[in-house]
């Protein structure tokens, strides 16, 4: 008796340990990857009833009225808002799983820009019949943005762009009469503001330089700035370029030379909020965001009044923005396909797009909006944000977004802190990409 | 009959540890091969590579990654486990104090334990920016979330900050079972504080100091949570075994990753057993209640003679 009571205690003892040990691997081991079925490339949409949107979240509650208008005049179609978590990653793979288990649950997905190519290719979105959305209306690049191999996949539901930020009270003070149009524009602003007084111990210009999605954009700003590309037309690789090296240079340089902050190399989009906002940097490039903490008159903002926007240097004219924002797609598992198509165009239509802009600083795809006066005295930086998006430019479009943009990050990264020099940094880069899209 | 009481639990356990572990592990024997088709559409399968994944950790850039996120983890654990082992017991031994204020302290104490790991990342994020109070306090102008060592001292101050107060209280509960009377003997026989710390304390709450030490090295093995909040993911200085296998599986190649993980599952199973084994680490209470039972049937004896 007393024998095998101890192998039961050596099988518990054996059977905890293996318990602790094997929650790394239940949280990381992968969920089985069946190879899918053939979606049909003319998708038929058909079905109506009730249908779930799955969206991240939020916040403003203009989602919400849009749908609730919806489901009061489609009392049989009902719309039910799903939302994701927070993060970005976390969505992308809740949307993935979704769709490798062909669950009908999800019917609409709100899709970053980033992930069209990747969804589309996996066939995990219907394409779109021209019809859906309408295209002349819209700004070109985010219609651009929602195409893969010209298929429309999405309808674009807002969009973001590059601002660049600058002291209005600092350039005065320094003499220059117009903000900076060029790199070498800003180089010499910089000059003549850094030896005022008042902007001792200042330095010039900071972006996003963490190893994070900013320094994918920054990059790739950069390299547009400069008349570049990272992939070209097909979604081959093209850094190992002289534009490219051109547009990561001035980055590399702006640290080497003290444009920028030495410790902008850590900043993400709200270190360099900050960084603008306590008088570190003349010059910033961020996201539209920004733009209402800044202004801020209790107090909370000392450039509050003291600063404008433009769009971002370039260098021989303006620079190339990057884009953000999110569009919609239907799902190739939802029961409800008809139903799907018509919330789209309702949900991304003109009307419903001023109607969220009440409650949302979303900004809209439509460019009319832009010009509303009444919108205008609300957001007095939507005119500059339309010019920046005008000249837009999407990141990468490929498959394997994930990797591309791990890819280009790990090189800037090294070539920005030094560990590489510009032209290994760029070769290598080009060399992982080429092994990405190879595959 | 044990076997039919015990039979749900092993069920369960079958469920949630066993068939994960096996479907892990047969997941890594295989890769996704995918490329684009003239449309521009992925045209996928699963192929049987065998072992390939597992051979691949070695070789090439996925294997120094691989070296890298084992080196990282390993140093990690053995750094941050050593110091929160002092540290515990430093606080334990002043916990121990009779003084005013004792149940204050140990309530306060305990405060880092409870803040979820993913709040206490960024509350150290906040600390360690570059305009943060770190450098303000230090009077210096170190980067600490950059990549390079500084990211790697961020990690550990933080995690040993947050799991010292973890091996204290357990090596507290130890040390209070320890009878007076054997402090009073000692103190009669001339004994110093060193001296009973190294012959009463340390001994006598070796059990208990070695299963919690055994905890937190399973738990540091698995880091993964505190470097990817404070320093962020995809930073070489701070990437752990959990962070690669997480990353893997997020660009969607589920056989390496489970390759990963079943790697570091194996290595957290060896350090365990070696842990027991070597170090005699009573995890289950069993050589207590050994010493009892024997204790128990020379009495009955006793009885009935």
């Amino acid at each position: 008796m007393r024998q095998r009571r101890r192998t039961w205690q050596t099988l518990l003892t054996t059977t905890a340990l293996v318990t602790a040990a094997a929650v790394s691997l239940t949280a990381c081991g992968g969920s089985a990857q069946e190879p899918k079925a053939a979606a049909n490339a003319a998708a038929a949409f058909e079905g109506k009833g009730p249908i779930n949107y799955v969206s991240s979240r939020d916040a403003s509650g203009a989602a919400q009225k849009s749908i609730d208008e919806w489901n009061a005049a489609h009392p049989d179609e009902k719309v039910t808002f799903i939302e994701l978590p927070d993060s970005a990653d976390q969505q992308r793979q809740q949307l993935i799983q979704n769709a490798q288990i062909k669950s009908d649950t999800f019917s609409v997905l709100n899709l970053d820009v980033v992930w069209n190519s990747e969804f589309a290719a996996n066939k995990w979105v219907l394409p779109l019949p021209e019809d859906a959305i309408p295209a002349a209306d819209m700004i070109p690049a985010t219609v651009n943005a929602a195409k893969y191999r010209d298929t429309l996949y999405g309808a674009p539901y807002y969009t973001d762009g590059a601002l660049f930020y600058y002291r209005t009270d600092l350039l005065k003070a320094a003499g220059v009469a117009a903000p900076p149009k060029t790199w070498d524009e800003m180089k010499s602003a910089c000059e003549k503001v850094l030896a005022l007084p008042e902007a001792k111990g200042m330095s010039c210009y900071a972006g996003q330089f963490d190893k994070n999605e900013g320094l994918t954009v920054n990059f790739s700003e950069a390299v547009a700035s400069a008349g570049g590309s990272i992939v070209d037309a097909e979604g081959k690789p093209t850094v190992n370029t002289a534009e490219a090296r051109q547009g990561l240079s001035q980055l590399v340089d702006g640290f080497k030379d003290g444009l920028f902050p030495s410790d902008a190399i850590t900043y993400l989009e709200e270190q360099g909020r900050r960084a603008f906002q306590d008088g570190k940097v003349v010059f910033l490039r961020n996201w539209p965001f920004l733009y209402s903490s800044l202004s801020a008159t209790d107090g909370s903002s000392s450039v509050a009044g003291k600063f404008d926007i433009t769009s971002i240097p370039g260098t021989n004219g303006p620079g190339v923005s990057t884009l953000g924002g999110r569009n919609l797609a239907v799902s190739p598992f939802t029961q409800n396909k008809a139903t799907a198509l018509e919330f789209i165009k309702f949900f991304t239509g003109q009307e419903q797009a001023q109607k969220r802009l009440a409650l949302s600083s979303r900004a809209p795809a439509y460019a009319a909006l832009y010009e509303d006066p009444a919108v205008v005295a609300k957001r007095p930086f939507f005119p500059t944000l339309l010019e920046s998006l005008t000249n837009a430019q999407p990141r990468p479009k490929v498959v394997q977004y994930g990797a591309t943009t791990k890819a280009i990050q790990e090189e800037a990264y090294a070539a920005l802190t030094g560990a590489k020099d510009t032209d290994t940094a760029l070769k290598d880069m080009q060399a992982k990409l080429e092994e990405i899209t190879a595959k | 009959m044990a076997a039919m009481l015990l039979s749900p639990t092993l069920l369960v356990l079958a469920l949630v540890i066993v068939y994960p572990l096996i479907s892990a592990v047969h997941q890594s024997l295989f890769s996704a091969e995918s490329g684009l088709d003239a449309d521009g559409f992925v045209t996928e399968g699963e192929a049987f590579v065998g072992l390939a994944n597992y051979a691949d950790l070695f070789v090439g850039e996925s294997g120094r990654r691989f070296l890298n996120a084992f080196s990282n983890t390993t140093f990690f654990t053995v750094t941050t486990v050593l110091l929160e082992t002092v540290l515990g017991l430093c606080l334990a031994l002043a916990m121990n104090r009779a003084f005013r204020g004792r149940a204050f302290l140990r309530a306060s104490i305990l405060v880092p334990w409870a803040v979820p790991t993913a709040v206490s990342g960024l509350l150290w994020r906040w600390i360690f920016q570059s305009d943060g109070i770190a450098n303000s306090l230090l009077g210096s102008e170190i980067l600490w979330t950059a990549e390079g060592t500084a990211s790697k001292l961020a990690v550990i101050i933080a995690e040993v900050w947050k799991t010292a107060p973890f091996i204290g209280l357990l090596v507290l509960a130890g040390m209070q079972i320890i009878p007076e009377e054997v402090y009073e003997a000692a103190k009669i026989d001339g004994a110093g504080w060193w001296r009973q710390l190294g012959s009463i304390t340390l001994p006598l709450v070796k059990p208990t100091l070695l299963v919690a030490v055994l905890f937190r090295m399973l738990d540091a093995l698995r880091m993964f949570d505190l470097p990817f909040v404070l320093i962020g993911p995809g930073k070489e200085s701070v990437e752990t075994l959990s962070m690669l296998a997480w990353d893997e599986s997020n660009q969607l190649r589920y056989g390496s990753a489970s390759a990963f993980a079943v790697v570091l599952f194996l290595y957290v199973a060896v350090v365990a057993i070696v842990f027991v084994k070597v170090l005699g680490a009573d995890v289950t209470g069993t050589k207590k209640l050994g010493i009892k039972r024997k204790a128990n049937r020379s009495q009955k004896a006793e009885a009935t003679r």
